[in-house]
């Protein structure tokens, strides 16, 4: 279970991102965060990853405050989630084969399991025959589904996807929406964010809508109210 | 586990390399030239050592003795001198082989073969010749000669010694040469400092061009190991390939010295200083095991170092 208790983040410029944010997610869920930009969507799933701090309040994945971790640990957290951003950040001089397999290595998975697994999840992502181009050589889409097989080829507990669609034209933004939805149905946790009222419409199921930092609705069945 | 994660750090950091060409490319310039830099300390440092080992050996002091002195005599005041520390070797040269080494010189002049002649007897006297091991010690030796002289009570056999003739150009010697030393000490260092920093500011540049991919890295679950490990190995190869390129660059400026000596002093000048003219090939093949060591460490020092502290920063994610 991930836990968000009493989250605040202020910035140096002491303009405040997150203001005592509190709600939980539960495993296996699908929870849509929906706001404006700069309302702290991104704050938040940053926090998730311990790639930012809470000013105040804490974040828990399961029982351990996740900014309490050392570095190792830090490590083995993020290897549990799976991350998709909305500018894909895909490593530049490696193929697509290599981007997919870097995030196996580091999980320390053998040859032989990397070698399997990750012409599999291209072909789950239906980007097989991309394996060997480089980031450069791809569309917006086709970079984005890359980023998705990344995320998901260690078959981590959580996906978090943060504005996965914010770059891409509408028949590629479902065909995303559709994978994280078979993602989750597979039993994987997942927290995306968008501020696309259509992908909201879509996906349906909880939807937390956040607005200058704060929570201001958690619907189990939501609908886009900005 | 271990040795998979080093294979494949190992692999990232040689594929890196090539793929990142134009970096690479610039690394293995700035390098080659700070190394190069090294190469012509060294070579500067040799040159340096022999002209001034070539300069010390050509100043010395000679004791003339009378032409009476017995040879007994000569041989104790050699004994004596020979027990100074300061003194690295004394050539006891007798009256006749003066006198040979005066007929073989002037064999070609008739006028002072016949005054020679004329004169029947042999004019020399026997000659100590010494060498201090440095040439400011030979005031401390003259004044040994002096007081021994002196002090003896007997009549004395030393006739002349001749330190104070030369004692103006070996004064000086004796401080130029430690001066000249320092100065060029301290010229090494401070551009050893520089060549550092200009080789750690590029790969700082190089891994700011990657932080991006670095946070990437870390942010999938990379550890500190996996995402530093390639960069240090890059940053190895830059070290490698630019000690080769620069021990090339040495071999190539050794060899051309020679000829390039030759061509400016001239062949009949330089043939009288055949040692200058050899030095650095002389030393770069004598010296070679101990040159490859010397910069192949430094440029894996400062390839594989340097990216080690640069990506530092970046790993803070």
């Amino acid at each position: 279970m991930i836990h968000y208790d009493k989250v605040t983040k202020i910035y140096a410029d002491k303009s405040t991102s997150l203001d005592s944010v509190t709600f939980s997610v539960e495993p296996k869920e699908f929870v849509t965060i929906v706001g404006p930009s700069g309302a702290g969507k991104t704050t938040l799933m940053k926090m998730l990853i311990a790639e930012d701090r809470p000013t105040h309040g804490t974040v828990y994945l399961e029982s351990a405050n996740i900014h309490r971790l050392s570095k190792r640990q830090t490590s083995i957290l993020r290897r549990r989630i799976g991350t998709v951003f909305q500018d894909y950040r895909l490593i530049p001089n490696k193929t697509v084969y290599e981007n997919i397999a870097f995030a196996m290595e580091a999980a320390g998975r053998s040859d032989s399991e990397i070698a399997s697994d990750v012409p599999h999840v291209l072909e789950l992502v239906d980007i097989e025959a991309k394996i060997w181009n480089f980031p450069r050589e791809l569309s917006g889409g086709e970079r984005q589904r890359v980023a998705i097989a990344r995320a998901i080829v260690t078959q981590p507990d959580i996906i978090i996807a943060d504005e996965p669609t914010g770059n891409l034209d509408p028949s590629n933004t479902y065909e995303i929406i559709r994978i994280l939805q078979k993602i989750n149905e597979l039993g994987t946790t997942v927290l995306l964010t968008t501020h696309n009222r259509g992908v909201v419409d879509t996906i349906g199921g909880r939807i937390i809508t956040m607005e200058k930092g704060k929570v201001i609705k958690d619907d189990k069945h939501g609908k886009y109210i900005l | 586990m271990i040795f998979t994660t080093f294979k494949r750090i190992t692999r990232t950091g040689f594929v890196n390399f090539w793929r990142n060409g134009f970096l690479s490319f610039a690394a293995v310039v700035v390098i080659t030239l700070s190394l190069s830099v090294f190469g012509a300390i060294i070579f500067v440092g040799a040159f340096g050592r022999s002209l001034s080992a070539d300069v010390r050996d050509k100043v010395d002091i000679n004791v003339y003795f009378t032409q009476t002195a017995p040879v007994e005599g000569i041989t104790s005041i050699k004994k004596d001198i020979e027990g100074l520390p300061e003194v690295s070797r004394v050539e006891y040269i007798s009256r006749e082989e003066v006198l040979e080494q005066f007929k073989a010189k002037w064999k070609d002049n008739s006028l002072i073969m016949q005054g020679l002649d004329e004169i029947g007897s042999n004019p020399f006297s026997a000659v100590l010749n010494i060498k201090a091991k440095n040439p400011g010690q030979y005031g401390s030796i003259a004044d040994f000669l002096e007081h021994k002289d002196a002090g003896s009570g007997e009549t004395s056999i030393i006739e002349k010694v001749n330190y104070q003739q030369n004692k103006l150009i070996i004064d000086r010697l004796g401080r130029i040469i430690p001066a000249v030393e320092k100065v060029g000490t301290i010229a090494a260092i401070i551009l050893v400092i520089v060549a550092i920093i200009v080789v750690f500011n590029t790969i700082r540049l190089i891994i700011f061009t990657e932080r991006e991919e670095i946070s990437v890295m870390k942010l999938v679950g990379a550890s500190n190991v996996y995402v530093r490990g390639p960069l240090v190995v890059s940053g190895i190869m830059y070290g490698v390939i630019s000690a080769v390129i620069t021990l090339i660059l040495m071999a190539i400026v050794a060899y051309w010295s020679d000829a390039v000596v030759l061509r400016f002093a001239g062949v009949e000048i330089a043939s009288d200083f055949e040692l200058v003219v050899n030095i650095l090939s002389t030393y770069f093949i004598e010296n070679f095991g101990q040159i490859f060591l010397m910069i192949m460490s430094a440029g894996i020092i400062l390839g594989g170092f340097s990216s080690y502290i640069a990506a530092r920063r970046y790993l803070k994610v």
